[in-house]
């Protein structure tokens, strides 16, 4: 009952072409699922070894991710000797994140570090030059210290998650009294007590979680949306803030190619910057969609800027883009100062309650730099500096945190509905034994993950 | 010393405790003539500590010897004087069947079970020295200096080898319940290079239950509903003895406390460690200070005498300080002691020795079980007996060894914790030991085990033929209740009469049974068409499948992950002092050890996991390099 794996086997960064892999006896109807080619006869029966051209897209709303080209490989001769697919995608982060998603909704879960070299090896196809890599590999880190180069953000990340675990730990211990030793009249735990434990250790789990978009953001890039009417200076502010931003790294058509993206970096921050203005312009005709469209580039957004003309009385159509960001963190940039000050920061408070209120004349490059401020202080929630949290920064890890919460949610779930308490124990060692594996700590059935995991994802 | 020889045997077993009986039984039944030697038949099935089988993780072991056509579970039924289900509220694999036995009764059973055992010879006598030749054992010989022949000899000498009984300041050699120690068999097996070492174990007093008082305890009486311990058995009917609940205070701690330099453990005669997991009083006192109480259960010891067994006493203080801290206690004011409460040690090998079938490393044929092997409790002796009879059996047959995994069976757990892990204490079974505990249930023992039990040779025919019926019935059963559908109103009217919502759509009665307020023989009421006399077994079963599919579906895919590195063999010849990247002491234990697999080498105490990952990139190596 092997189950089926995927992640991105290129770097992180901005490669020309990225690629998705997968691997496992589910491949083929994953594949099949998020990948749309061209020739529909590629697909019947699937072509083996030949790449296909076509889209990437979501099967749920229709919408295309990217256009993409796609192999299909029949197990054995595999790298993993399973069913392995692979989809080239365009190099933005954003298209191979968005392409991994698809593909791990439709059933694959995210490969371990090293796990297509691990079932390469365990199915028997590893070549030479790789297990001695690996071997180099274990004694560089026991002759240099490997783990220091791992960097302070991976240190401070498995001590916050040992943390949880020997919480966890502790109550997992208390449980394991009362059913091993039934008689026993020690101390065990009410239900409520054992409800209000589980809750502490879900509460730090969310805690941890909550520095998982923090991770994100350092490494793929701060979804900025860009909101607005035509004409209040939408693409001056663009313009503007590609002039102060030091490195434009890529310019890649996006999700559709009504939104404009662009990739800056504001004091080492990566933001992927959303133009909706496409979005209006082009799908007029058809309203409805097009605030479909506003409205899912927004949803997808850490932050939207919204630009208003400042000089000028709010107009519906300025009312009704407010209203489709509610609930987003938002900054107001009420532009055209110079002409008049006519906007005033209470007009939206309602629409928009605690969204920043910046006065901007984005031609003369004033207020850009305390919207870039504004993005910082998001990122860092405002308080801590870089690296001063514990900082959840890959998918592998938040997967595996965010399964280690459903594992304690359900513990809780479980006590609420008055399962039997050896299944609340269980649930709970499911969740101590998912954060061992962001530390390697878990050894029972891991063991061979841990070497693996100081490979290149992928490989 | 004159020695003759006297009758050759295939397999001797040393010692008639639990684990020799069932090794001596499991032999004689898969076709091998056997001697079965106790230093005394009255000590034959002995239940030299507690008068109870079973109890967490306990039951589980003694549900897996039965499914394997061991004699424990029909032997319990037909000594018990008390049966409990214990844990019922906390979930289906952590029920806990206990039941107190008639120990006298206890042993006469196992004693008639073993004198009609075809094959089988139970002769009083005491072993002295064990016969090697060239690294394989070839017999023993007896303090009589007859020598019985035989091509293998299961040790299971339990607390007699070198037995030391410690009560107060007084220290002298004893075996345990004052039987006589095995004292130059300990020495012989020292010659031939055995490491011995010492481990400790105590009992509490028995005393008159006439002399107690039992307006000022608490009775517990056994379950209405007997549940038996036998896969052979459906229904039990017997007239049940209550036990007994009181509690220590204050007065009772003082009166320990001030006399603790007195007692064996804390004066410092005691050199042997004691299990953690049964405390002596004095360590509970000592240790736990702030606990205000401690319970103590008043246990029958049999139906023909009045002696009883004061549970969660056990100390090795003198007898004078017994008797008054006992007294300190409401309802034993006028305790009539008749046994002391004593500590006792004994010598016992360091179970790594072991091979995963239970055989010495280094002395072929030589198989080991029970207290000998570091573990505590009659159920934990009884499950190695078993296995390293069935070993024993499988060695001279020329043929593979019958190993259980973690993933089959709580007695995996043990003996893979037993060899792979090591010790350092007396060695107690925990359902909280068992990685797969929701697969390894006391229901579905059967279900895991029979047959396997059936193609050794050991379970009977009929066992098999009952686990056939067992199971298609349950198949049938399940398979009723997934596809008989209950309509809306009824299904309504059933939940609302239990208290939960109405339904919104109708259910089968499978789905209705996975609610948590439902249990089988509620849903009598929405089911008329249930077949009559399915019996307990069947019930149970499909009940506990049908409610915690869910979950038990986790933990098989669970199991199959473990089952990757379990495949994963290590040649035997393996080179590890050639291996590079391997740390020393990781080397030394593998040279040692000798691993199976890569699963048992990730266990190993002493090997961490970067080793494993070096052995498993020089083996990947190897490989190419033999086939390249």
């Amino acid at each position: 009952m092997e189950d089926t794996i995927a992640a991105v086997a290129t770097a992180y960064g901005e490669g020309g072409i990225g690629i998705v892999k997968i691997s496992g006896p589910e491949t083929e109807r994953i594949l099949k699922q998020v990948f749309e080619p061209r020739n529909p006869q590629c697909f019947s029966p699937i072509a083996n070894r030949r790449f296909m051209y076509g889209h990437v897209l979501s099967r749920r709303d229709g919408q295309v991710v990217d256009e993409a080209l796609a192999v299909f490989m029949r197990k054995p001769e595999t790298y993993t000797r399973e069913d392995v697919a692979e989809i080239h995608c365009h190099g933005s982060s954003i298209a191979l994140r968005r392409t991994l998603l698809l593909v791990l909704s439709a059933g694959a879960r995210p490969a371990e570090p090293g796990e297509f070299t691990q079932r390469a090896f365990l199915n028997g196809r590893l070549d030479l030059s790789q297990a001695e890599s690996v071997m180099d590999l274990i004694q560089a880190k026991a002759d240099r210290g490997y783990d220091v180069a791992l960097g302070q953000l991976e240190g401070k990340l498995s001590a916050k998650v040992r943390e949880l675990r020997q919480g966890l730990l502790e109550l997992l211990a208390l449980l394991t009294v009362s059913l091993d030793f039934p008689e026993e009249e020690a101390a065990e735990l009410t239900p409520a007590q054992t409800e209000e434990a589980i809750s502490r250790c879900l509460a730090g789990l969310d805690e941890l979680l909550a520095t998982a978009d923090t991770g994100r953001i350092l490494r793929e890039g701060l979804r900025v949306a860009i909101a607005g009417k035509p004409n209040v200076g939408k693409s001056s502010l663009l313009n503007a803030l590609l002039r102060e931003s030091r490195a434009i790294v890529t310019e890649v058509p996006g999700t559709t190619r009504d939104t404009i993206e662009e990739f800056l970096n504001i004091e080492g921050v990566p933001v992927l910057l959303t133009d909706t203005a496409g979005i209006r312009e082009t799908a007029d005709k058809i309203e409805q969609l097009g605030i479909a469209r506003s409205k899912d580039a927004f949803r997808k957004a850490d932050l939207v800027v919204f630009v208003v003309d400042g000089s000028c009385p709010l107009t519906e159509e300025d009312l009704e883009i407010a209203g489709q960001i509610k609930g987003k963190p938002c900054v107001i940039l009420a532009n055209k100062r110079d002409l008049g000050e006519e906007v005033r920061r209470e007009a939206l408070a309602a629409q928009l309650p605690g969204a920043a209120f910046i006065e901007a004349v984005v031609t003369e490059g004033t207020g850009i730099k305390e919207l870039e401020e504004n993005i910082l202080s998001l990122v860092y929630g405002g308080q801590a500096k870089p690296g001063e949290s514990p900082l959840v920064s890959n998918v592998r890890q938040k997967d595996l945190l965010q399964k280690a919460r459903e594992e304690a949610a359900e513990a809780l779930a479980l006590m609420r509905r008055g399962e039997p308490l050896e299944f609340t124990e269980a649930a709970l060692h499911r969740s101590w034994e998912l954060l061992g594996k962001i530390t390697g700590e878990t050894v029972d059935e891991d063991i061979l993950n841990e070497v693996f995991s100081r490979f290149c994802l992928g490989k | 010393m004159e020695t003759f020889e006297m009758d050759r045997y295939d397999i001797v077993v040393v010692g008639a405790g639990h684990a020799g009986c069932e090794a001596a039984l499991a032999s004689a039944r898969m076709g091998r003539r056997t001697l079965l030697l106790s230093m005394n038949l009255e000590a034959v099935a002995m239940m030299p500590c507690n008068p109870s089988i079973g109890g967490s993780g306990k039951s589980h072991l003694v549900r897996e010897i039965d499914a394997l056509g061991g004699e424990m579970g029909l032997n319990i039924d037909k000594a018990f004087i008390q049966s409990r289900m214990l844990n019922t509220a906390k979930g289906p694999a952590v029920h806990s069947l206990r039941a107190q036995a008639d120990k006298t009764l206890y042993h006469q059973e196992m004693k008639k079970t073993l004198e009609k055992q075809e094959r089988l010879d139970l002769k009083q006598g005491e072993a002295v020295e064990l016969l090697v030749e060239e690294g394989a054992v070839c017999g023993v010989v007896m303090r009589t200096g007859a020598v019985y022949r035989s091509r293998a000899v299961i040790l299971a000498t339990g607390t007699f080898l070198r037995g030391t009984v410690f009560m107060g300041q007084s220290a002298y050699s004893s075996g345990p319940n004052g039987m006589a120690p095995s004292v130059a068999l300990a020495d012989n097996l020292k010659a031939h290079g055995l490491k011995l070492r010492r481990f400790k174990t105590g009992t509490p007093a028995r005393a008159l239950g006439s002399s107690l008082d039992r307006n000022k305890m608490t009775e517990q009486p056994g379950d209405p509903e007997i549940v038996p311990f036998s896969f052979m058995n459906e229904e039990l009917q017997r007239e049940q003895v209550s036990c007994w609940l009181t509690y220590t205070n204050q007065r009772t701690h003082q009166v320990i406390l001030e006399n603790l330099e007195r007692s064996a453990l804390y004066g410092g005669l005691i050199k042997g460690i004691g299990p953690r997991y049964c405390p002596s009083i004095e360590d509970k006192v000592y240790r736990f200070a702030d606990k205000e109480r401690h319970q103590l259960f008043v246990e029958p010891e049999g139906l023909s005498t009045d002696e009883v067994y004061l549970q969660g006493m056990a100390n090795s203080l003198p007898e004078d300080v017994q008797r008054k801290f006992y007294r300190t206690i409401p309802g034993l004011e006028q305790l009539r002691i008749v046994r002391s409460a004593y500590a006792i040690e004994y010598d016992c090998i360091d179970p790594l020795e072991l091979q995963v079938d239970l055989q010495h490393r280094r002395i072929e044929g030589l198989f080991c079980a029970g207290q000998f092997n570091g573990s505590s409790g009659y159920e934990e002796a009884a499950a190695q007996g078993l296995m390293a009879g069935i070993n024993a059996v499988r060695k001279l047959e020329g043929k593979e060894p019958f190993v259980l995994d973690r993933s089959q069976a709580y007695i995996g757990v043990l003996i893979d914790d037993l060899i792979t892990k090591g010790i350092t204490e007396p060695y107690r079974i925990m359902t909280s030991r068992a990685e797969y505990r929701l697969a390894l249930r006391q229901d579905n023992a059967d279900l895991r085990l029979t047959e396997k039990g059936y193609e050794l040779g050991l379970a009977t025919r009929e066992r098999y033929e009952r686990f056939l019926e067992t199971r298609a019935a349950m198949e049938q059963e399940q398979k009723r209740l997934e596809t008989t559908f209950v309509p809306p109103e009824a299904a309504s009217a059933f939940l609302m009469s239990l208290g939960c919502e109405p339904a919104k759509a109708g259910a089968s009665l499978a789905a209705l049974l996975k609610r948590p307020e439902v249990t089988y023989e509620k849903l009598a009421a929405v089911d008329p068409e249930r077949p009559p006399g399915l019996s307990r077994h069947v019930i149970e079963k499909v009940e506990i499948h049908v409610k915690y599919e869910g979950y038990i579906q986790k933990q098989l895919q669970q199991i199959e992950r473990f089952k990757k590195l379990e495949d994963r063999k290590l040649p035997e010849d393996l080179a590890y002092e050639e291996i590079e990247g391997l740390r020393i002491e990781a080397r030394q234990k593998l040279s040692q050890f000798r691993p199976l697999s890569l699963g048992q080498a990730s266990r190993l105490s002493g090997v961490s996991p970067a080793d494993v990952n070096v052995l498993l990139i020089y083996l990947e190596k190897q490989r190419r390099l033999r086939k390249g």
